[in-house]
């Protein structure tokens, strides 16, 4: 980085003064959520901002059943699996053609892409929601993937377009040379080579998945369908006063998302933050 | 994986050229590109757009989700402008919604940018932190602020009890001891709140990219001319970030407009449907209450909105406004 003239104007202690207030702002909601989670529902009622005196752990196993979590976590798992699996299939094919095969039509796509992505939830849920309802799809997985899989793929196919074309065209072209088919260069050139583009894509589909209510809300009724967004919403209603118990299981369900965004955090700032530039 | 990716490309080899098919200019050049996009364009035609066509139609009918419904021109439009007060009140305080999200957060955000672009070491740490909140599911960010906002055990509760913070609640016009959340008077700002802890992290992440890519010779040449920390703000930063800052606040003002979540998980739109929203409105119409040809209209509305936006912005961006 270039080196900056320093010490003109006003001292550095003051800038982290201020940042340090406004990380706390940030992090002490989520510590306060994580004490509570491991006190007791007595302990909460006397010190409900604190630490905690003691560690009670079974407040997670109590939540975990009392949640049913075990199944929403794997109706949520199922959900983010397959829906990162056909955006990153279907939506990097799309991409690719549009960075690299030059379809005719290709700008009059990218233009309806374009226009499709600001189109309102509000302005097609409700005739979705009724035409789920008269083919089946309504409260089935199948169903949710579809419409989870269709409303990030203006985002995915543009981000992954433009990390194709920065990838170099040398390896396709030598596969192609060979005699490869368009299809297995993408499977066996382009996303081995492009795979951290994929990865970014794959991590902000996974997050919006993990933690979407609205459509969950809407189109699945089934408590044994329910993704852990929608089961959480009906369990801190059911046990609202016990927030030992409901602070275990929101740190149960945020707990994965924490660190795998610390611990990847350039591809999810990069995808979340150009997803909404691009 | 290299061994079989080489041999599933020798055997797609012998397949494809054995086929004549495949040789033709025009499947090569237009047919084989098109069949990549088509997959996921119909997918994207059947949930979203077609759906989205279908509701202009649905929005002039009386209709409960069954068959058809019923024509009846601009009804549904005349009700809600000049007969159903909840739509109006809703409206209203939609744009309140997004006043508060054009001004409270960009404030806030281009302050920490701001002062992270400023310093010599620890912005990637507190970068990193204050990008936490965004990444959690809107029912975790609502339950753990319910309960910071408790009014017996909450944190104004706690803070209350401290003199100084009294002496300050009293002088800023502040009872910590009532629930903001079921509040007629409050509600709306509390939810607002909350989302945007949840918000401004991003924003500022966002804006403090854009800083780092403006050219430290301007900053240097500002210093060099005895600038302080507020007119090197003023005179360098604005102007150098002045197309994200555009960007954002057309995209915040869309998101903002469609809000759904934070209010329904937090108030259901009450007490007493003070913070009601429209998004709110669509989804109980709809769904509870199977009036689903006025929801449409609602949802019509909504989007006309969204429309107008996205139109003022191309415009400015036409007049220039978007260049740095």
């Amino acid at each position: 980085m270039i080196k900056r003239i320093r010490g003109t104007h006003g001292p550095a202690y003051l800038n982290h003064l201020f940042l340090i207030l406004m990380t706390l702002f940030a992090i002490v909601p989520i510590l306060i959520l994580t004490f509570n989670s491991v006190k007791t529902r007595q302990q909460v009622g006397q010190n409900p901002l604190g630490f905690p005196s003691e560690i009670h752990l079974e407040n997670y196993t109590n939540a975990w059943e009392e949640g049913k979590f075990s199944t929403t976590v794997a109706n949520s798992l199922i959900y983010v699996g397959s829906t990162v699996f056909l955006v990153l299939t279907f939506g990097g094919l799309a991409a690719y053609s549009l960075a690299r095969l030059n379809p005719p039509g290709a700008n009059g796509f990218m233009l309806y892409m374009l226009v499709a992505s600001t189109i309102p939830l509000w302005l097609y849920v409700i005739p979705l929601f009724f035409l789920w309802r008269s083919i089946g799809l309504l409260n089935n997985r199948i169903g949710l993937i579809i419409i989870y899989t269709a409303f990030n793929a203006p985002f995915a196919i543009f981000l992954l377009r433009s990390f194709l074309l920065a990838v170099p065209v040398d390896l396709e072209d030598a596969a192609k040379i060979d005699g490869a088919g368009e299809l297995a260069v993408f499977f066996h050139v382009v996303m081995p080579i492009a795979w951290t583009g994929f990865l970014t894509v794959g991590l902000v589909v996974a997050l919006g998945v993990w933690g979407e209510y609205q459509v969950a809300l809407i189109m699945m009724h089934d408590p044994n369908l329910f993704p852990v967004t929608t089961s959480y919403s009906a369990f801190t209603q059911r046990f609202g006063r016990d927030w030992a118990l409901t602070s275990s299981a929101a740190v149960m369900m945020i707990a994965p998302v924490i660190f795998l965004f610390l611990g990847l955090q350039r591809q999810f700032i990069e995808g979340l933050t150009q997803g909404s530039v691009k | 994986m290299a061994s079989t990716s080489g041999a599933v490309l020798s055997v797609q080899k012998s397949k494809e050229q054995s086929n004549p098919i495949f040789q033709r200019r025009w499947v090569r050049k237009a047919l084989i590109p098109w069949l990549f996009i088509l997959p996921i364009f119909l997918l994207h035609l059947l949930v979203v757009t077609l759906p989205a066509l279908s509701s202009l139609y649905y929005s002039l009918t009386e209709w409960s989700g069954m068959g058809q419904g019923e024509f009846i021109g601009l009804d549904n439009f005349k009700r809600l402008i000049f007969d159903d007060p909840t739509y109006t009140h809703a409206l209203a305080n939609n744009i309140k919604w997004m006043a508060f999200f054009l001004t409270v957060p960009f404030g806030i955000s281009l302050f920490a940018a701001f002062l992270m672009s400023q310093i010599k070491t620890g912005g990637i740490f507190y970068r990193l932190l204050i990008f936490i909140p965004y990444i959690l599911p809107s029912v975790v960010t609502a339950s753990i602020w319910r309960n910071l906002l408790n009014p017996r055990q909450g944190i104004l509760a706690a803070l209350g009890e401290i003199p100084l913070f009294a002496s300050i609640f009293a002088f800023v016009g502040i009872d910590h001891t009532i629930a903001l959340l079921g509040n007629s008077e409050t509600a709306l700002l509390s939810i607002a709140f909350i989302d945007n802890w949840h918000f401004w992290g991003f924003l500022t992440v966002l804006f403090l990219t854009a800083m780092q890519s403006i050219d430290a010779v301007l900053y240097d040449a500002a210093k060099i001319d005895g600038a302080n920390g507020r007119q090197l703000f003023r005179h360098v930063t604005l102007p150098g970030i002045r197309p994200t800052i555009l960007f954002m606040l057309v995209m915040t003002a869309i998101w903002s407009f469609l809000v759904f979540d934070y209010v329904w998980i937090l108030t259901e739109g009450g007490p007493a449907r003070s913070s009601d929203v429209l998004g709110v409105l669509v989804y109980k119409n709809a769904f509870r209450s199977f009036e689903a040809g006025y929801a449409a209209a609602q949802g019509l509305t909504m989007s006309m909105f969204s429309g107008f936006i996205i139109l003022i912005f191309l415009l400015l961006r036409k007049l220039g406004w978007y260049d740095a």
